[in-house]
């Protein structure tokens, strides 16, 4: 088999830049291909090796003052002198609604960090020669296997008559906190359900999300966050959410 | 409203701005100097058009007339962009860890790519810019982003490299 022409589609497949019928041949290649999901798991570490070591400078906290300031400056000109008391209840409100906007960009930018981090253990699964530590389709065996491993115990559904097959699971981490992550197999496609301790989480996480050409569904139960995400259809993914939230 | 579109992206462009001179106190003032002109030209910014890829263009032009980008610009590069496929490349190297010291390496490697180089990295790997929003941002091609991209990381792979041979030995 040569692999040059599914290398070549690594870097843009791993920034997400391939279109949606080439991202799903890659995938089916990765998940046939040791050596390829080998590449492409090393570029992911990669990525996430500059992606760190990028975020190398920090300013200084009088400097941004200053730079605020003279902003501020800039915009005040407009303001008119005959309107004093106007122009400080404008300005408190701007400074109000300026935190209460970079408040909501640092949730945004959590939440969009939280979706990334679900997105690359999943490709990391995807490309793993070795994606599960315990290897079973039977849900009595998978789910004792976490015990002593993770906080927190949780439910897995009976999948007989249904179209999704449980293939293992595995320990995962999220913002440092472990949990489960369960690998489900629909038609040919590879599920991940993520479980959590819902603190791990920002508040207000969406329910869907795409991202990457992956789609994600994620709710509460209790005191855990699931997530479930892959390339499969939204249909199967939120079918696959039912049975799972109605797991006894 | 420019305010409130252009403070939270302040972290980012000073880091940016770092990278780029190299220098605590230059790139104090690159940034400074982006902030007053995007200020000035607020109103030509276009609203629902992309604001983080208008204004990190902004401080990449203003670097680039700055007497070190001028410098920089002036270095001789093997910087031929095209769009021809490049021989496929499949050695990243495994000895990379996510540790202090390849953190540190890699730091190193970054810092010693041409600007071309490192701005496109950055913006890729750090900004998590899409190509288009780095074709708006470094007013090029999209075939050239990937062509660039593409040679950038070759170079940051083979510097990595190096470095580790020479640490090693």
């Amino acid at each position: 088999m040569t692999h040059e022409p599914w290398i070549a589609q690594l870097d843009a497949y791993l920034d997400g830049e391939l279109k949606a019928g080439e991202m799903q041949d890659l995938d089916r290649h990765l998940r046939e291909c040791p050596a390829c999901a080998a590449e492409s798991l090393r570029r992911l570490q990669w990525k996430r090796t500059v992606h760190a070591a990028g975020q190398r400078y920090n300013a200084d906290s009088g400097f941004r003052q200053r730079v605020q300031k003279s902003i501020s400056r800039g915009g005040a000109g407009r303001i008119s002198w005959r309107w004093p008391a106007f122009a400080a209840v404008a300005a408190v409100a701007l400074v109000m609604a300026g935190l209460g906007i970079v408040q909501q960009e640092r949730r945004l930018v959590r939440k969009s960090q939280v979706v990334s981090e679900l997105v690359d253990l999943h490709v990391a699964t995807l490309a793993s020669s070795t994606p599960v530590d315990v290897v079973s389709t039977d849900r009595h065996t998978v789910k004792p296997w976490f015990a002593g491993k993770i906080p927190f115990t949780f439910n897995l559904p009976e999948l007989q008559g249904s179209p999704f097959e449980l293939v293992g699971g595995r320990v995962s981490y999220l913002e440092q906190s472990a949990g489960a992550e369960l690998i489900f197999r629909v038609r040919k496609h590879q599920i991940s359900a993520f479980i959590f301790q819902d603190r791990a989480v920002p508040p207000d996480f969406p329910a869907s999300a795409d991202a990457r050409s992956f789609h994600l569904e994620s709710w509460k139960q209790g005191d855990l966050r699931y997530f479930v995400i892959g390339d499969a259809s939204a249909e199967d993914l939120r079918a696959l959410r039912n049975l799972l939230e109605n797991a006894k | 409203m420019f305010e409130q579109l252009a403070m939270p992206l302040f972290d980012r462009l000073y880091n940016f701005a770092h990278w780029l001179t190299r220098n605590r106190e230059e790139a104090e003032d690159l940034v400074q100097e982006t902030y007053v002109k995007a200020l000035k030209g607020f109103s030509s910014f276009e609203p629902g058009t992309n604001f983080k890829a208008w204004i990190f263009r902004i401080l990449r032009n203003t670097f680039l007339t700055s007497r070190t980008g001028l410098k920089a610009a002036t270095v001789q590069l093997d910087l031929q962009d095209n769009d021809a496929a490049l021989p496929v490349e499949n050695e990243t190297p495994e000895t990379i860890l996510i540790d202090r010291t390849s953190e540190r390496i890699m730091q190193e490697a970054i810092a010693e790519l041409p600007v071309p180089f490192r701005e496109i990295l950055l913006l890729c790997e750090v900004e998590e810019m899409s190509y288009q929003e780095i074709a708006a941002t470094l007013a090029i091609p999209m075939g050239t982003v990937m062509s660039r991209l593409s040679r950038a990381r070759r170079a940051l792979r083979s510097t990595v490299k190096e470095k580790l041979q020479r640490s090693s030995s």
